[in-house]
């Protein structure tokens, strides 16, 4: 029953789980629903003095302060534009609250398991360390981010461990 | 005279409930969890069981509901071992069916004055 | 009967060192704890909290009442076992092995350690990360109270003797539980002289009898010198299976009290209908009589204080809005304008008294951590064969929870070593021509908006020479002519000692440099004042709280940043006279004599300023706890109340920066760390 065709299905099998699809430069990537937070247009932010680059800055969010990181230059996306479309995805991970700016979001969609594959050694601009793996959605190629991972992966500093003031 | 079930993991505080009791001239059977317990007072219906809530294996809420589903136990006075500070677990017990309690510390003096009011 | 207790010490004993090895081996495992692991460990810290009470060693009991309390909210999920819990409850393993150890072999152990630990730990029970479980607890405990009020109210009374009326009415199910209304009355015939009369009236015929179920209910007469209190215990296990109403004949009904209230909230637990919080058990040692004392302080769940704390801190927020708007509203007209100020005249003062209101909860009197204290100060007087009179002023002055935990180390430190290095030896304060008993003021108060502790002592005084000569030995930088307040400040730097033994006492471990940073971890401040001969007084200058800052803005370029007011001295717009470049130590900026170092922001940041040369900006001089510097920004904006938001809850500690804070417009601005900042600026040299 479960072939690629048939992605987009109203259907909440018990083994199937959301994405929401977003577009990093040409590529498009998922993230698990249940990180997402909620979704915001990109506003500016307040610098973080010395703070990576890829770090854009904090962002008042109701009261809480949430930093708002940008994958496409830590990833090194040859181009980054904000545009009406940029958007910033908060997520949730780890019982950290943060923001990853996005070119678009484009789609939530339902995958089983057995849809995805493991992703091979090269392919996209993401460290491989970080993805989940690969799953076909009719023409589109999706990749599927570990964010966890990524959010605590040492090179992101989020994790204060070795830092010193 | 009456056959006493004494339930409780810790070995010191056994040993003094059940050279109490004796003292007192009741027959008393020993059992260090709840399984314990419940094979016990399977083996030998008893006129009371005293036991302890915090035990390995199987705690005393749960052995007073296994207990409830007795036949022979229906009726039997059960009083749980615990602690002042735990409310809750007096509520527990008691929707499990305990019939009372003792607190924690007692003495064999507050022991036996407390299982007279089920034993009469 | 009498029994000897004595006789099951041994198997206490050994039950509990078993119990206390299998907790270490627990926790010190390397991976995390299951649910089962974390099971064992408590039930082990549980017996032996309740074996140590029967036995006879209540202290061990009551010390480990705390460790119990938090593994049993680690077991149900209402926290976590972080590294932190595992850390004290080794602590707390090994304080129980000291008491015991010392109980079998009749030795002493030491309860400042004990109490250290228990403090710990109850800071921890109190503090915020436990938040699902305080949730969950308070609405019960809330309930029992209110319950036990109601039953128990007679008692605050003089109870008059009997005779007493009882009305009992069992529901059906009342057998099932193993209970049996004539051991219930057997009780009640110990308390008095009773009298049974059995109503009938709801029995049916005879071949409808169900003989599990009781339909009887009695009328009962208790005469003799009897307290409602202890015709209500003999009802105890029962209350939530019967109407029980006790009155006093001859008297309006003292109290009534009705288990299946029909109406009663949801009860605690589902199992059966009739558990009601109208029902619930009173403890038969009187535990209500323990909590009614309680009654004159509430205690309110640390999570739910910051979620008002919070609520404030969203209030100030919404005022700096609003005074954002009235101060640039030039359509309004003169008269509207006026009403709007006034409006926010009102609006300021409400939300600094909610604000101050809310805050006070958190509040808790210095004796906290004063009231250690005179043991302290006698304990090592003795061990140095000094005398010493405390006095204590002012020990009901309240701070911040938060400020109360973490001033204990440093205020021990500080008063062991007036102690120590200030106060003389007998021989000498006599030799001086001062009392043989030295004096040691602990006094603590509010000053401005500040909370003020000082710890001053008649001893010696600090030798300015001495001082001098050792800062020279060490290779510190000592200006010439310093005055008396430099010298004194050296007192504070890292490895600093001029005691000229090293004593067991404060000698040695952490010094005065360590206190230092302690104090300034809380946005506190240390000043010392000595006169040779007469004294020293430590000063230490604290915030009221933790969550509120008064800041002022300052601008650099495009960004917006928070000073905090403590830490400015002054601030000026430089004239060209007054900058000078010193080699390889950057520019300076002379003021009244001093060269104080310039330290431009968007240097240090990174980010493009407006002016490049101080003389057309301004700088801020600012105190940090080395030095002093002189901030060289574009422009101050406005002074500020600030409510102070972490970012390290969702980024990370960032150089320079203690927090962020959320301005009038809703954008983040940073809090400065003016001591972080120097640092940073020293390694940019």
């Amino acid at each position: 029953m479960s072939h690629p065709g048939t992605l987009r299905t109203e259907d909440h099998g018990a083994a199937k789980r959301e994405l929401l699809t977003f577009r990093l430069g040409e590529e498009e990537y998922g993230i698990d629903i249940l990180q997402v937070q909620e979704i915001r247009r990109y506003e500016s932010v307040t610098r973080i003095a010395n703070a990576p680059e890829f770090v854009k800055g904090v962002i008042n969010m109701r009261g809480t302060i949430v930093p708002i990181l940008d994958l496409r230059i830590k990833f090194r996306f040859p181009e980054v534009v904000y545009d009406d479309f940029t958007v910033v995805v908060i997520l949730n991970v780890d019982n950290r609250v943060i923001g990853i700016v996005v070119d678009a979001v484009s789609d939530v969609i339902a995958l089983a398991a057995d849809e995805v594959r493991d992703a091979p050694e090269f392919g996209a601009q993401l460290d491989t360390d970080y993805l989940e793996g690969l799953a076909s959605v009719g023409e589109r190629m999706l990749i599927i981010v570990d964010i966890e991972a990524l959010v605590r992966a040492p090179e992101l500093g989020l994790v204060d461990a070795e830092f010193a003031a | 005279m009456a056959t006493i079930l004494a339930v409780d993991d810790s070995a010191s505080l056994r040993q003094m409930v059940v050279f109490t009791l004796k003292e007192a001239g009741h027959d008393v059977i020993e059992a260090a969890d709840g399984v314990a317990g419940l094979e016990a007072a399977k083996s030998k219906p008893a006129d009371l069981v005293i036991s302890d809530i915090n035990m390995p294996h199987m705690d005393g809420i749960t052995l007073v509901r296994e207990l409830r589903g007795l036949p022979d136990y229906k009726f039997t006075p059960i009083l749980l071992l615990t602690t002042e500070s735990s409310d809750e677990k007096k509520q527990e017990g008691k929707a499990a069916g305990a019939t009372g309690w003792l607190v924690k510390p007692f003495d064999p003096e507050k022991l036996m004055s407390t299982i007279k009011r089920v034993l009469g | 009967m009498t029994i000897d207790i004595s006789q099951f010490v041994q198997a206490f004993l050994d039950e509990s060192f078993e119990g206390l090895d299998l907790m270490e081996v627990e926790l010190l495992r390397e991976q995390a704890l299951d649910a089962e692991q974390v099971n064992a460990i408590f039930r082990a810290a549980h017996s032996i909290k309740g074996s140590a009470g029967t036995f006879g060693f209540s202290a061990v009991s009551d010390f480990t009442h705390g460790a119990e309390t938090l593994l049993d909210e680690v077991r149900n999920g209402k926290r976590e076992m972080t590294p932190e819990i595992r850390g004290l409850m080794l602590e707390a393993v090994d304080r129980m092995r000291e008491m015991l150890l010392a109980a079998r072999d009749g030795s002493a152990h030491d309860p400042d350690r004990v109490a250290e630990t228990s403090g710990r730990i109850e800071a921890m029970l109190t503090s915020a990360h436990g938040c699902p479980g305080t949730d969950a607890a308070t609405p019960v405990a809330a309930d029992s109270t209110a319950a036990q009020s109601g039953v128990t109210h007679g008692e605050s009374r003089p109870t008059p003797a009997g005779p007493w009326e009882i009305l009992f009415v069992p529901q059906s199910v009342l057998l099932r539980s193993g209970n049996d209304p004539l051991g219930i009355f057997a009780w009640l015939a110990e308390l008095g002289e009773l009298t049974v009369h059995c109503e009938t009236d709801a029995l049916p015929a005879l071949g409808a009898l169900v003989a599990e179920d009781c339909l009887l209910h009695w009328r009962l007469r208790l005469d003799g010198e009897v307290e409602e209190a202890a015709i209500r215990e003999a009802f105890e296990w029962v209350e939530d299976q019967c109407s029980l109403i006790v009155r006093h004949l001859g008297q309006p009904p003292a109290t009534v009290s009705e288990a299946p209230a029909a109406s009663a909230p949801a009860a605690p637990l589902d199992a059966q209908p009739q558990t009601a919080p109208g029902g619930r058990p009173v403890a038969a040692n009187g535990a209500p009589v323990e909590r009614r004392a309680d009654a004159a302080s509430i205690r309110v769940a640390t999570d739910k204080v910051d979620t008002l704390v919070n609520m404030v801190g969203e209030l100030v927020i919404t005022q700096a809005m609003i005074n954002t708007i009235g101060h640039s509203a030039d359509q309004l007209d003169a008269r509207a304008v006026e009403q709007l100020r006034h409006g926010l005249t009102l609006l300021e003062r409400n939300t600094r008294e909610l604000q101050e209101a809310v805050l006070s909860v958190r509040m808790l009197p210095i004796n906290f951590v004063f009231s250690r204290f005179p043991r302290v100060v006698r304990d090592l007087s003795n061990t140095l064969g000094k005398q010493v009179n405390l006095r204590i002023i002012g020990e009901e002055t309240e701070l911040d929870k938060g400020l109360i935990e973490k001033l204990v180390d440093p205020l021990t430190h500080i008063v062991r070593n007036a102690i120590d290095h200030g106060i003389e030896s007998p021989e000498r304060r006599r030799a001086a021509g001062k009392s043989e008993a030295g004096t040691l003021v602990l006094r603590a108060g509010h000053q401005g908006g500040n909370i003020i502790i000082e710890i001053s002592d008649d001893g010696g005084g600090l030798n300015r020479e001495r001082i001098l000569a050792k800062a020279r030995a060490q290779g510190m930088a000592v200006p010439e002519n310093a005055s008396d307040r430099d010298i004194w400040q050296l007192v504070f730097a890292p490895g600093f000692s001029t005691a000229e033994t090293v004593t067991d006492v404060s000698g040695r471990g952490v010094g005065m440099d360590v206190v230092r940073r302690n104090i300034e971890a809380v946005n506190g401040r240390l000043d010392i004042e000595s006169t040779e001969g007469q004294g020293t007084r430590i000063t230490v200058r604290l915030p009221l709280t933790l969550a509120i800052l008064d800041g002022m803005s300052v601008r650099v370029g495009e960004e917006v940043y928070i000073l905090p007011l403590t830490a400015i001295l002054e601030s000026l717009q430089p004239t060209p006279e007054q900058l000078h470049t010193i080699s390889g130590r950057g520019r300076v900026v002379r003021l009244r004599g001093d060269y104080i170092p310039l330290v431009p922001l968007h240097n240090l940041f990174n980010v493009p300023a407006t002016h490049e040369r101080p003389e057309d900006g301004i700088v801020v001089v600012v105190e940090s706890a080395e030095d002093r510097a002189a901030l060289f920004v574009d422009e101050l904006i406005a002074q500020h109340q600030v409510v102070i938001k972490s970012l390290e809850t969702n980024y990370r500690k960032v150089p320079g920066v203690s927090g962020a804070t959320i301005m009038g417009d809703g954008r983040v601005a940073m809090i400065l760390d003016v001591d972080s900042l120097t640092r940073l600026h020293g390694t940019v040299h």
